[in-house]
């Protein structure tokens, strides 16, 4: 088989249109690893990868031969989701931490932070790539913090790991623009990482949306997850001329480069 | 003085089977408050008001995009104009973001797509027969109903976009329209899962997307001016 060509495929948007039975569609996809959660692939995705040929059906692909800048941003999207997944299951666990009334909050992000590990993993392994190991956190980043016995900081690390996961995807959305069923599914998992920022940032008395550069009542620890979130020039336009900079700033939300969001998430990793 | 009637479809919602929109049958003959005492029949010129095509590819996303920050902006103009009676100071405030937010939306497209295209989506006119601005629930549940569907809107048509910019641009507004989302989701349901409820949230953790027909057909009530995206199978 030559390698090359199946690469070009992956990022020949043709490759991606063809039409093909869904069977044959999801042979190919099994075929490339034994545990490919082939039910948890969301419908448009099998037919995104559609090949007309069997020319590159070999069972012997190993799952590094598909790694590209599309799949480094899932592996890096997955870093994140298994950092907040395993946050929120232990800050949940933790014997009175989280109030009564703020209970039904974090059991639904948790709820969707462990579908997103879920669901990242499925779609890389559809794409021929093993999904990265979860890495082994300390959610006290050295010693610096104490999320899971003062609720206070347990909502302030919430908040900097959901305003951080918006911002990352965004920065990847470029990356895999060349598969629109993954960039359809990165936008949706953007689209929720922003709706829980602003559930808790609200819950921590600050605006559901961030203004100038100021995360609300963070710590100088978290200064990188908000730099840059002034910005007024957006393609040319000056958001602040209507109503001023924070509402201008706020209005959009930035990106974080792949390297941006990896420095923030190893603060975090052991 | 050359009184112009112009050929509108003042009044007639968004009809995404209509095919021949030139046909005058059953189009309203506005007249925009003039009266015919003292004209002249030869003084009337028809300016025949064709219907808006978004256009193709890139320029169409944008277009769409901003009819619906048009629709947007459109609203929370009204809210904040007109605050339901009893409103909080909070609420005062978090409408007031969101009026400038989408305003701020509005004018961005405005400025980059007659910077990129003379096919500009002109200004539209909305309607709003069921929302009761002086009542709270009314006015959240239609909030709710427009930032739900900005957000639906952009994942959905994100994978139309073929200039990485233009993606870039619109994933910068798509996370504050879900951010507006939350707020008054939760708003509306405090305390609760609401904010990111399963009602929009799927079992993958997914939220909407929606094509381009769907949204327009979903929204189409409100806006009163039509326009077509034949691109995308609308109109």
């Amino acid at each position: 088989m030559n390698i090359l060509k199946l690469l070009d495929k992956l990022s020949d948007d043709k490759f991606f249109t063809t039409e093909t039975s869904r069977l044959e569609t999801l042979t190919n996809i099994s075929s490339f690893g034994k545990k490919a959660a082939v039910a948890a692939i969301p419908l448009g995705l099998g037919t995104m990868m559609s090949t007309a040929k069997a020319e590159t059906n070999d069972k012997t692909v190993s799952g590094t031969y598909f790694k590209s800048a599309l799949t480094d941003a899932l592996q890096l999207a997955l870093v994140l989701e298994y950092l907040e997944d395993e946050y929120y299951t232990k800050g949940l666990d933790t014997a009175g931490l989280i109030p009564n009334s703020d209970k039904a909050v974090f059991m639904q992000i948790s709820k969707h932070e462990t579908a997103h590990v879920a669901f990242l993993k499925a779609t890389l392994t559809s794409l021929g790539v093993a999904p990265g190991a979860k890495p082994t956190f300390d959610f006290t980043a050295g010693g610096n913090f104490a999320p899971f016995s003062d609720y206070n900081q347990f909502l302030t690390l919430s908040q900097a790991f959901e305003d951080t996961g918006v911002r990352a995807y965004k920065g990847q959305a470029g990356n895999v623009m060349s598969n629109k069923a993954v960039l359809q599914a990165a936008l949706q998992i953007h689209s929720v990482e922003a709706r829980h920022a602003s559930q808790v940032r609200r819950m921590r008395a600050n605006k559901g949306w961030i203004e100038l550069a100021d995360g609300g009542n963070m710590p100088a620890a978290t200064n990188a997850v908000y730099n840059g979130e002034g910005n007024l020039n957006q393609a040319g336009f000056n958001t602040g001329n209507a109503f001023g900079a924070a509402a201008g700033s706020a209005a959009y939300d930035e990106i974080l480069t792949g390297s941006e969001a990896e420095t923030i998430a190893n603060l975090f990793i052991v | 003085m050359k009184n112009k009637i112009n050929v509108s479809n003042q009044g007639a919602t968004l009809d995404t089977s209509r095919r021949n929109f030139l046909k005058l049958g059953g189009i309203g003959l506005a007249m925009a408050g003039l009266t015919l005492v003292g004209c002249d029949d030869d003084n009337f010129e028809f300016v025949d008001n064709k219907v808006f095509d978004l256009g193709m590819g890139d320029v169409g996303v944008l277009n769409y995009a901003y009819a619906l920050e048009q629709l947007e902006a459109d609203f929370y103009t009204k809210v904040v104009n007109n605050f339901y009676s009893g409103i909080s100071t909070a609420e005062k405030e978090l409408f007031t973001d969101l009026y400038h937010h989408e305003v701020i939306h509005r004018d961005f497209f405005k400025a980059a797509i007659s910077g990129a295209t003379s096919n500009m989506l002109p200004t539209l006119e909305f309607q709003y027969p069921n929302v009761n601005f002086n009542d709270r629930n009314s006015v959240l549940a239609t909030a709710k109903a427009l930032e739900d569907t900005g957000v639906a809107a952009y994942n959905g048509a994100g994978k139309y976009i073929t200039n990485p910019d233009y993606l870039v641009i619109a994933g910068k507004i798509v996370s504050v329209e879900a951010r507006h989302a939350s707020a008054i989701r939760n708003l509306i349901n405090p305390g609760t899962a609401a904010f990111s409820g399963d009602d929009v949230i799927n079992a993958n953790g997914l939220d909407l997307a929606k094509e381009p027909k769907d949204v327009v057909t979903a929204a189409g009530g409100f806006f009163k001016t039509p326009f077509t995206w034949k691109e995308q199978g609308i109109g």
